[in-house]
């Protein structure tokens, strides 16, 4: 089973063998490192760009709006920050060209902390990315997703920030991409750069095949019925788990693997709230205008009589940055206890009753604050 | 060295330009337009660039990357005047923006006139992907790229000059700057060191020249060069204009008419004294082109406004993948 990285990978070799990808570029994008997490090596349309993010987004547009179709990477969200008027003219060119030109283009850029990467390697995007309209943003949880949403990433007409995640980039699959070798040694050996002189290695692809995650398709990757959790890229793994073990308690969660941030699956989160009552968003970002905040402002509109109890975020501490030390991190982003626990409690908290009871008298909710 | 009947279609296209923006300019004192901005002062410069790009879709032919002051190059290139006093109206019928940008803002697919940004140099960073697909493919198209003096400051323009010179990988680009002395209000003399902003190329190996961007001859011939060179080495080109800001920066500072060199008018005395055209020649072309726009504007005033549900087209490609 290939990893994350080489999902991603994969996708990449696939998609400029097939699907008319041109141009993979960013910093050490290309030989002789193929990216600071593997995900670029060997591919023959990558190359090395300036160490200038504003210039990386700026070409990646140039070379949409004359025919291309790049991905082109942020070698770290932590340093895309000074590329947001860029992203926004990204989003905005269709728009404000009233469809004269639209920008088919890929911005990739690692996520999230987890490895340890201090303050500027932990940065999470996924609040900002989703307030530039126009922009399609995607962020996949394992090697499959990561290689189906890179391919439909890949040939969607609009732009797509594509949010992956540096904690899962090592991390193995769970399901074979189509054609993939089952043997990950053999997978390594196949595409894996040597270390030490690569000017003469070349990539024994093997034969993987089209395989496309529909950008806008959340996945239910734990069916349950007393909580209905959305959570996306790493802390997938750490919802899932702890559902799995509160199965064993009786609690039965229903966790769902939003997998594109924007356009949202709106209708595969309606069945699972109408079905669960309880809502828990988990993410790493800081807690403050959160991407989360959005979901549950959304659900709560539609759900309000209907929710059981009030609806729970949890996400980042709300602080400059994620510091280097292991105490630091873990009381920075939502760790697996403390999902686990947010999980038990959301979904056994006395509920208010059923949506029939409602609407209580305005004192009895007065009463209760 | 530019021949009689090119000089008369050049004069020509700078008094459309010139009628082109004044009408937007009084559309703008009559609360007919929220907000002018555009090229007049820029005509000789402009009208001399936009004659001699190759005008096509696609990489075979030349990718422009404006600002906001680029009527003249694409009224030269055959834009219509009525579009733009569409533009400056907010009409339905705006061809560039459906109603949603300022006027001067023109996307013209089918002549690779890409976006125009109202972002201050942004076009630069945008500018060396078209050009670098143009590489790829070959051929002679390139891309030009202008901007304004002040928008030099931003880091962008050095972006700009890097990734269009890296060795090996060098870009068929015309980076122009044109040059107007100031950035709103701010004189360029107190905010920049240098008048020569193009020899910030220097150090980048790029060739690069000044020249004065109000005199016709010379900055066709300018132009003529630089593009040749590009076409043939496949090897970028900075060229700074020194132009006119003949009505100031934008309506935002009133759109007055300001004591400037008027390119225009020292090209019709240099026409007359060279015997190419006569007074009562010239007269016949201003009202040529003064009655057109009047015409466009009674047009134009017939058109509808955009309606207000038209905000959700065109987010995203039609009809929707997802």
């Amino acid at each position: 089973m290939a990893t994350y990285a080489q999902g991603i990978r994969l996708a990449l070799h696939y998609a400029e063998e097939n699907l008319g990808l041109t141009d993979v570029f960013g910093e050490d994008v290309g030989p002789p490192l193929g990216g600071v997490f593997t995900a670029t090596q060997g591919i023959k349309c990558a190359w090395n760009s300036p160490l200038d993010e504003r210039g990386i987004i700026g070409m990646a547009i140039g070379i949409a709006l004359a025919g291309g179709r790049p991905v082109a990477e942020i070698q770290f969200a932590d340093y895309i920050f000074n590329t947001i008027d860029m992203l926004k003219l990204a989003g905005n060119l269709r728009w404000s060209s009233y469809g004269n030109y639209g920008v088919p283009l890929v911005i990739m850029t690692p996520v999230g902390a987890g490895i340890h990467g201090s303050i500027y390697h932990s940065h999470s995007f996924e609040s900002m990315a989703t307030h530039i309209p126009g922009f399609k943003v995607v962020a996949p949880s394992n090697a499959l997703d990561a290689y189906g949403l890179m391919l439909s990433s890949i040939v969607d007409p609009d732009p797509v920030l594509y949010l992956k995640s540096k904690f899962l980039m090592r991390v193995k699959g769970e399901h074979l991409i189509p054609g993939e070798p089952a043997d990950l040694a053999e997978l390594n050996k196949r595409i894996n750069a040597p270390i030490g002189d690569r000017s003469k290695w070349k990539p024994d692809w093997p034969a993987v095949e089209d395989y496309r995650v529909p950008i806008g398709k959340a996945s239910v990757v734990r069916e349950g019925s007393d909580l209905t959790v959305i959570t996306y890229s790493r802390h997938v793994l750490e919802c899932t788990r702890a559902a799995d073990q509160l199965r064993g308690e009786g609690i039965s969660c229903e966790v769902i693997d939003l997998r594109t941030l924007f356009p949202v699956d709106w209708p595969t989160l309606r069945r699972s709230v109408a079905k669960t009552r309880r809502v828990l968003v988990v993410n790493e970002d800081t807690e403050v205008t959160n991407y989360g905040e959005h979901l549950i402002r959304k659900l709560t509109e539609e759900f309000f009589f209907d929710l059981q109890v009030a609806p729970r975020l949890l996400a980042g501490a709300n602080v400059p940055g994620v510091g280097i030390s292991i105490p630091l991190e873990e009381a920075s982003v939502p760790q697996y206890r403390d999902v686990l626990e947010t999980m038990r409690d959301v979904a056994t908290q006395p509920g208010r009753g059923t949506g029939g009871e409602w609407p209580l008298l305005p004192e009895t909710v007065f009463g209760r604050r | 060295m530019l021949d009689r009947a090119t000089k008369i279609k050049i004069h020509d296209l700078m008094v459309k330009t010139r009628c082109t923006e004044e009408t937007a300019i009084s559309m703008n004192k009559q609360g007919e337009g929220f907000f002018w901005i555009g090229g007049a002062g820029e005509e000789a410069f402009g009208v001399s660039l936009g004659l001699q790009i190759r005008k096509g879709q696609g990489p075979a032919y030349d990718y422009l990357h404006l600002h906001y002051r680029g009527a003249p190059i694409a009224i030269a290139m055959g834009a219509e005047p009525i579009d733009q006093i569409r533009q400056m109206r907010a009409t339905a019928t705006d061809r560039y923006s459906g109603g949603r940008q300022f006027v001067e803002h023109f996307a013209i697919p089918e002549w690779n006139i890409v976006p125009v940004t109202p972002t201050i140099e942004t076009q630069y960073l945008m500018a060396p992907g078209t050009a670098h697909v143009q590489r790829r493919f070959g051929g002679e198209g390139l891309t030009v790229v202008t901007g304004g003096d002040a928008g030099t400051a931003e880091g962008d323009f050095h972006c700009c000059l890097n990734w269009a010179s890296r060795p090996g990988e060098e870009l068929p680009m015309l980076i122009v700057v044109t040059h107007n002395k100031f950035g709103i209000s701010t004189p360029s003399s107190q905010v920049q060191a240098s008048r020569e902003l193009n020899r910030q190329a220097e150090p980048f190996g790029i060739r690069n020249s000044m020249h004065d961007g109000n005199d016709v001859e010379e900055i066709w011939a300018a132009l003529e060069e630089a593009i040749s060179y590009i076409r043939k080495e496949r090897k970028p080109y900075v060229l700074q204009a020194n132009v006119s800001r003949i009505f100031g920066h934008s309506s935002a500072t009133g759109a007055n008419r300001v004591p400037e060199v008027d390119c225009i008018t020292a090209f019709e005395d240099k026409l007359i004294k060279d015997g190419i055209m006569t007074r009562s020649e010239i007269d016949a072309v201003w009202k040529k082109w003064k009655d057109h726009l009047k015409e466009c504007l009674a047009q134009v005033r017939q058109e509808p406004l955009p309606d207000g549900g038209d905000i959700w087209r065109h987010v995203f490609a039609e009809p929707a993948t997802v």
